[in-house]
């Protein structure tokens, strides 16, 4: 297996995304270049953190016309994984392969926190081998983190089953206070209709070290291996 | 062809909440603006473009806005102005 991580200018969680898989799993991972054509053969993307063009026009926005995301989107669109992380959330969506768009934080502030997630769907690529339900913590370091989509978008992603985190309290609950940045339904990560791509504002790739304050990420990379290693 | 300047307002699309816009008025309210309502913070583009004509190149602007200028989830763009420059 190996997995590409896109590094475009801006980038800041490229390195950590590498050293995850790299450290943890049995698979090789390489930088991609955004101004390259090439994915050099990679099963898995990631777009990692960061902050793409300096979050110029709109975070996300000109990320999305780099060469490499030509190719990212045709890989989409084979049915190939793809999995974007807070700025690579907002690049996905930008480009189309995410529903919805990611605004300022309701409170203005950046927020740099731990937050407990629930998994809602364990139907995609990368939360098959979590449990429905199961909380996990992660860390958020983000400005412009509230998922915002219109009424009808969002009725047909939670009736497809592709909210697959959403931000709660320490008793599972979707409450307003458990919301760090005003995501609507408290939405932290979604699916493409096939399951094979997903955006999240948490940070799993920080979560995978004791020593960092936990492992809960670890088990979107566990589902991606498990089923793509068959 | 001719020089156009062409100026864009992209504001966030209306009943979406608009936490900057919202920060703004309460500022607005304090020094005591009391007819103030709703405040919108948006962006505010000038471009300059070659265009056949003035019809032209709004045309082509408009064509900018869908497809890079707005967010088709979260925002609405008007054309402002379109001044031969």
């Amino acid at each position: 297996m190996k997995v590409g991580v896109v590094r475009f200018p801006g980038s800041n969680c490229d390195e950590d995304a590498v050293l995850g898989v790299v450290e943890h799993f049995d698979a090789d991972a390489v930088l991609l270049w955004h101004k390259d054509h090439d994915l050099q053969g990679s099963d898995i993307i990631i777009l990692p953190g960061g902050f793409s063009y300096g979050d110029y026009l709109r975070s996300g926005a000109i990320a999305r016309f780099s060469p490499i995301m030509q190719e990212v989107v045709a890989h989409a669109k084979r049915g190939g994984p793809v999995i974007g992380i807070c700025n690579g959330f907002q690049i996905a969506c930008e480009a189309g392969l995410l529903p919805g768009a990611l605004l300022r934080n309701e409170s203005l502030q950046f927020r740099s926190m731990p937050v407990t997630l629930r998994v809602e769907s364990t139907d995609t690529v990368f939360t098959r081998a979590a449990a429905k339900g199961a909380r996990l913590t992660m860390p958020i370091a983000h400005g412009d983190g509230r998922f915002t989509a219109d009424e009808a978008t969002l009725d047909r992603l939670e009736g497809e089953g592709r909210v697959v985190f959403r931000y709660v309290d320490a008793d599972g609950r979707p409450t307003d206070d458990a919301n760090p940045n005003g995501s609507m339904r408290n939405i932290a990560g979604v699916a493409n209709d096939g399951g094979t791509v997903v955006g999240l504002m948490p940070h799993p790739e920080r979560a995978m070290e004791p020593l960092l304050g936990g492992t809960d990420g670890k088990v979107l990379f566990e589902s991606l291996f498990a089923m793509t290693q068959v | 062809m001719k020089h156009f300047r062409v100026s864009v307002h992209i504001v966030p699309r209306k009943g979406l909440l608009d936490p900057q816009g919202k920060a703004v008025a309460d500022a607005l309210h304090t020094l005591g603006f009391g007819g103030v309502g709703d405040v919108h913070v948006g962006r505010h583009l000038v471009i300059e473009t070659d265009a056949g004509d003035a019809k032209g190149a709004e045309a082509s602007v408009r064509e900018m806005c869908a497809r890079l200028l707005a967010n088709p989830v979260t925002e609405d763009y008007e054309i402002a102005a379109v001044v031969a420059a």
